[in-house]
């Protein structure tokens, strides 16, 4: 077989490419996206640690250059498909924090008015079709609204979003092939951070690649630095505009990394990874490498960077005293939008 | 194989919910070579709610098996594997991924042995966990009994307690027919009695938790517990109701709710999945069939309203049927009449 040529393979480069051709604007908005999405991750691992938060939080810090990378390709009229680890996703696509903290704390004023949690976040005015609790499901979702964009003449994509894991799942494969043989705008974004839950990707299945699978319906791929916001983006940039132009879906698999537990912020029941790959990775954290660089060739000042942390933390403070303030759902309402009409 | 019942065992210590379905489990995978569990993370991890802890060290990669996050080939494995003659234990996690593998699950294993004219049978264990009050929202909580109840050819076991957990999981191994064992959530770590030894509770037999006089309260899975104590707040108010454990919804035990409800003349039945189409609606049309002459007031029904689990605590609060709901029904029924 021979191997894919790939931008790079799953623990190497230390050096990154030089920018490319995206220029200043995309690199600052590339950043700014990874920030916001880095400070809700970890103000909500907090809240999360200090009680506050009911049920289920799957983190998303380390792999913010695949959502950031995708969703500064897209429009707000392209829709995506999300995952359990949806947070990421949602932020990057323009998702409000404060209906993003309200729906975690179960509060009426959330983005599914407290119906949804954590995992369901959704936003149809960004085309944000939801984050999802089974594993797989919004796959042959992504294709559904591919088909509509197409359908209505319109030249939106969608993009659907899914860990390595979830490539073993049937609906994943049955959704590749659909999307392939009807030769739909919609791109496959295989966020591979190397674990399916506690399961390294070499646990479940033989491929180094996810990517390859893509080969077995048809359908092209490419395997970009997943850390690097920069080699995302201009990947995405290339297949949503592939997408749009009419020639079909393609894949994309960004090697990423985890750097929070696969549920919560703590409490390793077995190691599953050592502290070392951790750190490893970590050195090769999205936004000291989109910093760096950007600094390096002047891009950004310092103060520019610091200035951008500085807004999202203040906008995140008010997002939570707002979902603080923000009551809970009424049970009188139990039966709401159960139906529609 | 051992046969050691119910009768024979006796309980010398506590032990969680949880630990002892693994204690079980453990002891149908001594008793028996042809036992092994497939399932996403539980042998090396032990599982996501520590079902299969230590198993792995004691019975190894060949018994202990790794999948990868593909339910129906898993289900499919497990069904496969019980037509040659293995004893499989396949772990689907939450309930809800039921919906990921619905067909091996009533398309293949429970018709099986029927279509094949007999000629072979699939004692086949899936093991899940239901149940809301984990603020775990809509698709990570629900109670499905019904469904796979209603299917021909399946068996359904809903363990109310540790005691029930052990006994109803190696009954479940020991059967020749596939069963699902559906553990409850929220009684993972709760403790109760259980028997050392291996022991199974027989499928298909109820369980009378509680004796009263005045009102029968059949109560599946966790509801037994609340049940239990509506029953005490009852009791300070000089009313007695029978809590009956149903165990097995499939095949359900009526002859046990038949006999209390001549006693008490009442029943209210009560489960935490939705109420419309759930197995109460079963319940109450069999009793009167049977024992309508018995009912002093029309069978009572207690679940959840008609719409997914919420996530917000204070919704689904709201939405479980709670002590306080059970209570207040049986007040209800003995007002009538
Ligand atoms: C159908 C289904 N099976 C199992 C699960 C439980 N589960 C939730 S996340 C997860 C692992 C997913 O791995 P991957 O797709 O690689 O995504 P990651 O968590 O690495 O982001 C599993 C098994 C589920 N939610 N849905």
């Amino acid at each position: 077989m021979a191997p894919r040529a790939s931008t790079t393979s799953k623990k190497s480069p230390q050096v990154s490419p030089p920018l490319g051709p995206v220029g200043p604007k995309a690199v600052k908005d590339l950043h700014e996206r990874m920030v916001r999405i880095r400070l809700f991750e970890t103000e909500a691992g907090k809240l999360m640690e200090a009680g506050k938060l009911p049920g289920f939080l799957h983190l998303y810090v380390g792999q913010e250059a695949v959502a950031a990378g995708v969703m500064a390709a897209l429009r707000d009229d392209d829709q995506i498909t999300s995952t359990h680890r949806g947070h990421g996703h949602a932020v990057a696509k323009g998702v409000g924090f404060r209906e993003m903290y309200a729906e975690l704390y179960g509060r009426v004023t959330g983005a599914c008015l407290g119906r949804g949690g954590s995992m369901h976040i959704n936003d149809l005015k960004r085309g944000m079709l939801g984050a999802n609790g089974i594993v797989g499901a919004g796959v042959p979702i992504a294709v559904g609204a591919a088909f509509a964009a197409r359908y209505k003449g319109e030249d939106s994509v969608a993009v659907t979003f899914f860990g390595d894991g979830a490539t073993n799942i049937g609906a994943w494969h049955e959704g590749a092939n659909m999307a392939a043989i009807l030769g739909l705008p919609v791109v496959f974004v295989c966020e591979n951070n190397g674990y399916a839950e506690f399961t390294p990707q070499s646990g479940h299945m033989l491929l180094t690649d996810v990517a390859d699978r893509a080969a077995a319906y048809g359908m092209p791929s490419v395997v970009v630095d997943g850390m690097d916001a920069v080699a995302v983006h201009q990947a995405a940039t290339e297949a949503v505009e592939r997408a749009r132009r009419g020639e079909g879906p393609m894949m994309i698999e960004a090697k990423t990394y985890r750097f929070f537990d696969h549920q919560g912020v703590k409490g390793l029941r077995h190691p599953y990874r050592s502290d070392e790959e951790v750190a490893e990775w970590k050195t090769r954290d999205p936004i000291d490498l989109i910093e760096t660089r950007a600094l390096a060739d002047g891009t950004a000042t310092r103060a520019e960077l610091d200035d951008v942390w500085q807004r999202t933390r203040d906008e995140i403070a008010d997002a939570i005293a707002y979902a603080e303030a923000s009551p809970p759902p009424d049970p009188a309402d139990l039966l709401l939008n159960v139906y529609s009409g | 194989m051992t046969t050691t019942t119910e009768a024979q065992a006796v309980a010398t210590r506590k032990l969680t919910y949880v630990k002892a379905f693994n204690e079980g489990l453990a002891q149908a995978m001594r008793e028996d070579e042809n036992v092994f569990v497939a399932g996403e993370d539980v042998a090396g991890y032990g599982g996501v709610f520590r079902m299969f802890d230590n198993l792995l060290d004691e019975f190894g990669p060949r018994r202990m098996i790794d999948t990868p996050i593909s339910e129906a080939a898993l289900v499919g494995l497990g069904v496969g594997a019980a037509a040659r003659g293995l004893r499989p234990v396949v772990d689907l996690m939450f309930m809800d991924f039921i919906g990921v593998c619905l067909d091996q699950i009533v398309n293949q294993a429970a018709k099986m042995k029927y279509m094949f004219g007999g000629g072979l049978s699939v004692p086949l264990t899936i093991t899940t966990a239901s149940g809301a009050g984990l603020g775990a929202a809509a698709q990570h909580s629900q109670s499905l009994e019904a469904w796979l109840a209603h299917v021909p050819g399946l068996k359904v076991v809903m363990p109310s307690d540790a005691y029930t957990a052990k006994g109803l999981t190696v009954s479940a191994i020991r059967d020749d027919n596939p069963v699902v064992v559906m553990l409850n959530k929220v009684l993972l770590g709760s403790s109760g009695e259980v028997p050392e030894e291996i022991y199974g509770i027989p499928l298909g037999r109820a369980h009378t938790a509680r004796q009263g006089s005045d009102v029968t309260v059949i109560a599946l899975g966790r509801m037994v517990g609340e049940a239990l104590a509506a029953a005490q707040e009852l009791a300070a108010e000089g009313v007695e109701i029978e809590v009956i454990d149903p165990r097995t919804v499939q095949p359900l035990d009526t002859e046990t709710m038949f006999a209390s409800v001549r006693r008490t003349n009442r029943v209210l039945v009560v489960h935490e999945a939705v109420t419309f189409g759930g197995l109460g609606a079963e319940i109450a049309a069999q009793i009167q069939d049977a024992v309508f002459d018995y009912l002093d007031a029309p069978v009572l029904r207690i679940g959840a309203p008609f719409s997914p689990v919420p996530f917000s605590p204070v919704l689904e609060k709201a939405y479980v049927p709670d002590r306080a709901r059970i209570a207040q029904g049986c007040r209800r029924l003995l007002e009538r009449s």
